[in-house]
């Protein structure tokens, strides 16, 4: 049954008012954790480019060697699993905006699955010529 | 009988009370604004950004691979393509950061007299225009000083299998 407050029209049944039914109750988190990744992201992408820069030119012992430093190497991981956990939720939105029917669970399951792919291969490599660097 | 959309616009605030939420903007009546573009320009960035995700883990992928693969991701980046698609991502990444930043003070809740933002609207464009030039600026000064590079396009233009060279300088 719909109820009216003054010109706004509530088209919520009672049932489902008592029932909890309606958002799904993760939004702030979502929210909330896109803010704390976008804030990690601001010193570790600041690190990153300046990184980069000074690579600039270099050959692969060159790049080997700078990633196996202990401190290159967590940064980077950080960098990395920040940047797709970001991405993954990001995108989720626009998803959510202009996504609608079955396409909807489709495109958000490539996002996850893409995102999450991204980032193991990123990890992966990163973790192989950390352990590469000591014998080249 | 109500149009069904009614609900969509039903929201409640935090004493529980009810309100109707504001309709968003139609792009083709409303007329032109800074921050209408900038908070297009948030998205498009963000998108962009990640695409160019795809270029940081086939760099990484290619150093784990070894010196060839690595070498061949180098020059493909230093060809004027890669270029290109690099100062893009630089650019959506400049931008999204600026804008991200601009997006936490609101967050926070300063920022959002009409002026302040217009002009804080302005601070990021500034910004993302100086970081990105000074970037590219360094970037393009190291790359040329860089050995091997300067006799050509190629940046780590070195032998496909380097053992126990080590480029000189930095």
């Amino acid at each position: 049954m719909s109820a009216s407050k003054g010109d706004i029209k509530v088209m919520r049944s009672q049932l489902g008012r008592v029932r909890g039914l309606g958002a799904a109750k993760n939004g702030v988190e979502h929210w909330w954790v896109e803010r704390l990744t976008s804030i990690a992201l601001l010193p570790l992408t600041i690190w990153f480019v300046v990184s980069v820069i000074g690579l600039l030119g270099a050959g692969h012992v060159r790049m080997i060697h700078w990633v196996g430093q202990p401190v290159n190497t967590v940064l980077l991981l950080a960098l990395v699993l920040m940047t797709f956990h970001h991405m993954q939720l990001g995108l989720q939105v626009v998803i959510d905006d202009y996504v609608r029917g079955p396409a909807h669970l489709a495109t958000t399951l490539l996002n996850k699955g893409a995102a999450g792919l991204l980032a193991l291969f990123a990890v992966v490599a990163i973790l192989k010529m950390a352990f590469w660097a000591p014998a080249i | 009988m109500t149009d069904v959309r009614d609900a969509l616009y039903v929201a409640h605030r935090s004493d529980g009370t009810i309100a109707r939420r504001p309709m968003s903007p139609h792009l083709q009546v409303y007329r032109f604004q800074l921050s209408m573009f900038l908070s297009i320009a948030n998205r498009v960035t963000g998108i962009a950004a990640s695409f160019g995700t795809l270029l940081l883990v086939w760099w990484l992928v290619a150093g784990a691979t070894g010196p060839a693969a690595f070498d061949t991701v180098q020059r493909a980046i230093g060809s004027p393509v890669g270029l290109l698609v690099l100062f893009g991502w630089t650019l959506a990444l400049v931008f999204h950061t600026a804008g991200g930043v601009r997006h936490l003070f609101w967050d926070a809740g300063y920022g959002f007299k009409l002026p302040d933002v217009r002009r804080n609207g302005i601070i990021v464009i500034a910004t993302t225009v100086v970081l990105t030039l000074l970037i590219w600026g360094i970037g393009l000064s190291v790359w040329a000083g860089a050995p091997m590079a300067a006799s050509g396009a190629v940046p780590a233009a070195e032998a496909p299998a380097p053992t126990t060279t080590q480029p000189a300088g930095n």
